[in-house]
């Protein structure tokens, strides 16, 4: 035991007097393994990035959140199918609340409806335009996952009232009321005076696309008496556990078949929609990712063990007098192996930190350009990168070390 | 007794061809011998040195040291003995060029496992006796052919071997510091080790006590010297 502590601390000696002996030699030999690291860790990187800034994004979306609604979150084919689909209305939403109270240990909360338009928005000279506007009761507030950060939400009598009050994103605060509070001031929304009663906490962007911050929560009739009946309704229900979002589901579906009084064999007049979808539209892409990535690490991964193999074979040669030599003092076979072996993976190791420091020093600069991206460099990642770069280093330097362990001490000794 | 060889031969093929290194060689070398080995070039005299020191096995006859039959080891039996009972001396001294003196000589002591303290206590030992206890730190190319020599005979001696085996240990030195290498060993031989030295100068055969002289891998003649 000792002995091989003390052959395994001579291997890592001459392995790296090896390496600095010859430096250029070891750094292009190691330029394979560098890349596929670079390409494993950055891949890596780039799914967990995705992962998080979807998971961020679909947060706001509400994870115990199913949308009913006339379309479904994906690209149909046949549309002729969804667009005579009779619309949601208000007596919709209250008839299923009637249905989730009378069914014991349902899995649904409330049902709530909300109407959606983009609008412009105007107080005093400011106006701003591409405003989302939600007209809603007072249950939205219990799903919602953003919280008032100034004032209050609107009640249920000024909802069914329909009184002229909203609740401002806070994008929208800040821009019609630079550096002063919107509480308790008026804006124009298509002619009609809303007074401000509440103002959102700060959310963010979806997926980059769109800002949640940039909406309008008001009263459903207000918002309705304007429209005319055209603004889009959609129910938004609230699931009691998100961990049995798939049940839930299903008592959904079946309580909207009874409000419509589907009859059985008919097809659903209704989706029923849920952040999901979002994530199974973005699986081909992280598997394209991981893909490109896996190809791209396995080439060069291949290409470098190719050349860490013909490195070390060079360097057994090169060494094969000093094999015998060393044999000849009471080297044992095992002692050789491990010798070119730890050279090899040595090679390795230091390609794989090398790629790494690469990444992180990429993901770093990333990271401080473009703030909004979620960079994830794992440490999981760099356990995979250094177990990749030792058996890299294992399978490439194998074959010379064991044909180095296996000379005959004579041969070697004699050889020039 | 150390060694007793009986009937050794060494064959090597060469395509077709078989060369007889070694023909029926027969020896007795007990401890605290000083023995040199000569002959011819071709004779065989590294063949029966590589013999005797392990590296090789032979192709028929008994090989018995210290009483035990190396035919029948396994190489980690064969690096043992190598390790613990013989300490080699090349012609060209066969040092490490990137490392020093030091570390040059401390090699069986890794390879017995030993630890860095006891290694490195030993090995400046081991270079004191041989005269170099100023330059342990100096690498291969920066002492003289002697003081190469002289560090390999450290290394040699750094793990007390039973027999210290040299192949024309002074071949590659010029002749007064070949005396001086072979005082050197004269003054092991006095301090009780057992010393076999291959060479074809009559003036190195001298230093020793007995003569074994090879001719086409028989021994031709066995006797103290005149
Ligand atoms: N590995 C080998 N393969 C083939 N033939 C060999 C091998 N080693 C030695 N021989 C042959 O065996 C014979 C004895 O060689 P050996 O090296 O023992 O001679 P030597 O007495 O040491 O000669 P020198 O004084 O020149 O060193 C020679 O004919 C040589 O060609
Ligand atoms: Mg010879």
């Amino acid at each position: 035991m000792a002995r091989l502590l003390q052959e395994l601390v001579e291997s890592f000696r001459i392995a790296f007097g090896q390496i600095r002996a010859n430096a250029l030699r070891s750094v292009l030999t190691a330029l394979g393994v560098i890349i596929g690291i670079v390409a494993v860790t950055l891949m890596g990187t780039a799914i967990n990035g995705i992962d998080i800034g979807f998971n961020r994004s679909l947060a706001m979306l509400g994870e115990d959140v199913l949308y009913v609604q006339r379309w479904p979150w994906r690209r149909v084919d046949d549309w002729w199918n969804y667009v005579n689909r009779p619309p949601l209305e208000v007596e919709t939403a209250e008839r299923l609340n009637r249905v989730i109270e009378a069914t014991p240990e349902s899995l649904l909360e409330v049902a709530v409806p909300v109407a959606t338009r983009g609008t412009s928005v105007r107080a005093g000279e400011l106006r701003l335009g591409g405003v989302m506007l939600f007209g809603t009761t007072g249950d939205y507030a219990r799903i919602v996952t953003t919280d008032v950060a100034e004032g209050r939400m609107f009640n249920d009598v000024e909802a069914s009232v329909g009184r002229p009050v909203c609740v401002l994103g806070s994008t929208v605060a800040e821009n019609l009321f630079p550096g002063r509070s919107a509480l308790d001031q008026q804006v124009q929304i298509r002619g009609e005076r809303y007074t401000v009663i509440g103002i959102l906490a700060k959310q963010g962007e979806f997926l980059g696309l769109f800002s949640f911050d940039n909406q309008i929560v008001a009263p459903l009739n207000a918002v309705r008496r304007q429209a005319g009946g055209r603004a889009n309704l959609e129910l938004r229900v609230k699931v009691r556990d998100k961990t049995r979002l798939a049940a839930a589901e299903e008592e959904l579906s079946g309580a909207m078949r009874r409000v419509r009084g589907q009859l059985p064999g008919e097809r659903d007049n209704f989706s029923i929609n849920q952040q999901q979808a979002f994530k199974e539209q973005l699986d081909p892409i992280k598997a394209g990712i991981a893909l490109a990535g896996l190809f791209i690490t396995g080439l060069s991964l291949f290409v470098g063990a190719i050349g860490i193999m013909n490195i070390t074979f060079v360097s057994v040669k090169e060494r094969t007098k000093e094999i015998g030599t060393r044999k000849a003092l009471g080297a044992r076979r095992r002692t050789i192996l491990l010798q070119f072996l730890i050279e090899a993976v040595s090679i390795c190791l230091i390609g794989g930190l090398v790629g790494l420091g690469v990444t992180l020093a990429a993901s770093l600069a990333l990271g401080a350009l473009l703030p909004a991206l979620p960079i994830a460099f794992s440490p999981g990642l760099m356990a995979v990168s250094v177990l990749v770069s030792i058996v890299t280093g294992v399978v490439s330097g194998f074959a010379p070390a064991w044909g180095a362990s296996r000379l005959d001490p004579v041969v070697a000794l004699r050889y020039e | 007794m150390v060694i007793r060889i009986e009937g050794v031969t060494k064959l090597y093929r060469m395509g077709a061809e078989t060369i007889h290194a070694l023909r029926g060689v027969n020896l007795e070398i007990r401890r605290n011998e000083y023995l040199a080995i000569m002959g011819p070039s071709g004779s065989g005299k590294s063949t029966l040195m590589n013999m005797l020191g392990c590296l090789d096995t032979p192709s028929a006859g008994r090989y018995d040291f210290n009483g035990k039959d190396v035919a029948r080891m396994v190489d980690d039996e064969l690096a043992e003995i190598r390790n613990r009972e013989i300490g080699f001396v090349f012609q060209t001294f066969n040092l490490l060029p990137r490392s020093d003196a030091l570390h040059n000589v401390e090699l069986p002591l890794i390879y017995a496992g030993l630890s860095p303290a006891v290694r490195r206590e030993r090995a400046l030992v081991a270079l004191r006796n041989v005269g170099l206890g100023d330059r342990i730190h100096h690498k291969p190319n920066e002492m003289s052919g002697g003081q190469r020599q002289r560090v390999a005979i450290a290394r040699a001696l750094v793990n007390h071997p039973s027999i210290l085996l040299a192949d024309e240990p002074t071949g590659n030195l010029d002749s007064r510091t070949g005396e001086e290498i072979m005082a050197l060993f004269e003054d092991l031989y006095e301090q009780g080790h057992t010393i076999i030295v291959v060479t074809h100068e009559e003036d190195i055969a001298r230093h020793a006590r007995r003569v074994v002289r090879l001719r086409d891998g028989l021994i031709e003649s066995d006797g103290p010297v005149p």
